[in-house]
């Protein structure tokens, strides 16, 4: 069982102090590094240079292709595969098919949209190296932490510590990712 | 720079401008998650088991006993028969729909309009809606009469190369109650992925902490993950809102869609969604009410939020009058002498007049009662009315479905509808399964949806002194 350097990790006490440090771990040039908070803080997408989340890409291609698909459906059953007279109406039409090729489309952009969250965050997954830390289970209750990832450029445990400490962050520990 | 900048003060609103507090009480971070994951922690209270098990009787062995008469025997046991072929089990389909869709509305509606004190009972709403979709969908699988061949429905290919006839609206409402269903599990799932993965980091026992890990999907809480999962959700929220307005509309087509007097309406799509709506907030409250004082949760849920929703209900009340009028009245301008019949009997005829009455006078006359502030505030009453417009909601899908199959065009084709004790017992096993699955909600998750309440205190609010700032208004 090697042990290797994931981070460290520092912990905050308020959602201002996080977005405080996070300013300051931006400004201080760090590339690899990420917070975690019990709910979404408002302001830190902006600190973090976070562009539009694609996940309503998703949610659109899927949502199209099912619309899409339905309709090709409908026409295959109704007017190609198995052409049947009911009520003198046309075998295929705009109209009909409409409502469940819009709702099929509901569906499809729903699913999009959960795939594409769960894909953006790489989930699911079986273990994160921060779950080995005893006290990142306080991250879903009233704490707020901040990691500087060890594959950044930047990192140097001594360096990375200061400036985590200068920025108000206590408990400041060394992660390890056991492979 | 920064030394020359002036501090700019903004007057402070004036305190019948200010928002009220979601939560009460000034209550902390800590104390919040403490009190919020606190049911789901400890140990199971005495009135769960006394609700629970009753519930689950209806729901183990009431409901699949009669599920397994009805199958293996056949819809005769039913009350169903010409010319009534649509009886109890549509009745309860429409009426199981129309609770769902509140849930919906609450949830989905009110989070795009950003209403923070949604946050506080949109997933027990939502949790309503799921199960209640599960009850509705089950009456049409065994409608059909032959439950065995409910693959049917879906364009499965098979050797006889027959395919659904999707010119139907009854085909339309296959697809429409299956995306219902799947479309706001997982909005519902979605929103409790953050408050599993607490559940999880505060589990005691391996057992505790595997399931919930599992369910959790390795939710860290990053920055990033939140960043994808806001817009997922709001992205399900708009979807789940489409929703609102075309499950019950589709099932409104089905009827409009037939010639039938009293069925043959351009306003069914409508009135049916403004009853649905109007019968999901009497459920709203049914649940809210009690559950509020039975988990102690008076500071989250609070008298302000039943208040609204009862303002809600009222303005449903109002609109669903209204589209009753507007029956009657095009029932008499069109002249129609069918349409007139159908009208007429439903207050004045001699076999079913009570449901017509029942319908207004519930749905009408006593929800008027939330005007008044007095009323509203008495959760005690407010909940005697909340039961009260569900039931006249159910006598207002009998009144339509009934009233105006029983006496056709054809005084020779006229004939009589009375339910048999298979249909009352399979909808009590259908309301015992509701009630067995919410309650089991609420015993394993958490009703409230704690990461979303923290986000919108103050205490959560990184420019506010509570949340951490320095300086700013408190």
């Amino acid at each position: 069982m090697s042990a290797k350097t994931y981070g460290l990790i520092a912990e905050f006490d308020t959602p201002a102090a996080i977005l405080e440090a996070a300013g300051k771990v931006r400004d201080a040039g760090y590339h690899r590094w990420d917070v975690f908070t019990p709910f979404p803080i408002h302001g830190i997408d902006k600190v973090m240079g976070f562009r539009n989340s694609p996940v309503g890409w998703f949610s659109l291609l899927f949502g199209g292709g099912a619309f899409v698909g339905t309709m090709g459906l409908i026409w295959y059953c109704n007017a190609f595969d198995y052409p049947n007279i009911v009520g003198g109406k046309p075998m295929f039409s705009p109209p009909m098919s409409f409502v469940p090729a819009y709702i099929l489309m509901v569906l499809g952009a729903a699913v999009g949209a959960f795939v594409g969250m769960v894909a953006m965050n790489q989930l699911p997954r079986w273990h994160h190296p921060l779950f080995g830390k005893k006290r990142f289970e306080m991250v879903s209750r009233d704490k707020f932490f901040l990691v500087i990832g060890a594959t950044d450029p930047k990192f140097s445990e001594t360096e990375t510590r200061r400036l985590l400490e200068q920025a108000g962050g206590s408990h400041v520990e060394l992660v390890e990712d056991e492979d | 720079m920064a030394e020359t900048a002036t501090n700019l003060e903004t007057p402070a609103p004036p305190a019948e401008l200010r928002r009220a507090p979601v939560v009460e009480n000034n209550r902390g971070l800590g104390w919040l998650t403490d009190k919020l994951t606190a049911f789901t922690e400890g140990k199971t209270p005495r009135w769960w088991w006394m609700l629970f098990l009753p519930a689950a009787f209806f729901a183990t062995v009431v409901l699949p006993t009669m599920l397994i008469y009805q199958i293996s025997t056949g819809i005769g046991v039913w009350g169903n028969n010409h010319p009534v072929m649509w009886g109890w089990d549509i009745i309860n389909f429409v009426w199981w729909v129309g609770v769902a869709h509140a849930g919906t509305l609450i949830s989905a509606m009110l989070f795009l309009t950003r209403q923070h004190g949604r946050t506080t009972f949109g997933r027990m709403a939502e949790g309503m809606t799921v199960f209640s979709v599960m009850m509705a969908g089950l009456y049409p699988a065994i409608h059909i009469g032959r439950a065995w061949f409910a693959w049917f429905m879906f364009p499965v290919p098979t050797y006889e190369g027959m395919w659904p006839q999707f010119r139907s609206p009854l085909m339309w409402d296959v697809f429409a109650v299956n995306t219902y269903l799947m479309v706001s599990t997982l909005f519902w799932y979605m929103g409790l992925i953050p408050d599993i993965a607490l559940l999880r980091d505060r589990s005691k026992t391996r057992v505790r902490k595997f399931i919930y890990g599992l369910f959790a999907l390795g939710w860290t809480g990053s920055a990033r993950q939140w960043h994808h999962f806001e817009k997922a959700y709001v992205v399900l929220a708009g979807l789940c809102t489409l929703l609102v307005f075309t499950v019950s509309s589709i099932v409104g087509l089905d009827f409009a869609t037939s010639q039938l007097a009293g069925w043959h309406a351009t306003i069914f799509p409508l009135y049916f969604v403004v009853g649905a709506v109007y019968c999901g907030f009497g459920m709203v409250l049914v649940l809210l009410i009690p559950l509020r004082k039975l988990c102690h949760l008076e500071d989250i849920i609070t008298t302000r939020h039943l208040d609204r929703i009862c303002k809600l209900t009222l303005v449903s009340s109002l609109c669903i009058t209204y589209i009753y009028l507007m029956e009657y009245y095009i029932a008499w301008y069109s002249g129609n002498p069918y349409e007139r019949w159908v009208f007429s009997h439903r207050l004045l005829g001699h076999t079913y007049w009570y449901g017509g009455w029942i319908m207004l006078c519930v749905n009408f006359l006593s929800a008027q009662l939330l005007w008044f502030k007095r009323f509203r505030q008495n959760l005690k009453l407010v909940f005697i009315l909340a039961v009260l417009i569900n039931i006249g909601m159910w006598f207002e899908r009998f009144t339509i479905i009934v009233g105006s199959l029983y006496q056709d065009f054809l005084p020779a084709n006229w004939g009589f509808y009375k339910q048999t004790w298979v249909d009352i017992c399979t909808y009590l096993g259908t309301l015992g399964t509701f009630f067995m699955l919410y309650l089991l909600f609420i015993r394993f998750l958490p009703m409230i949806p704690v990461a979303e309440v923290k986000s919108v205190l103050p205490q959560g609010n990184p420019h506010h002194p509570l949340g951490g700032a320095k300086g700013g208004r408190s």
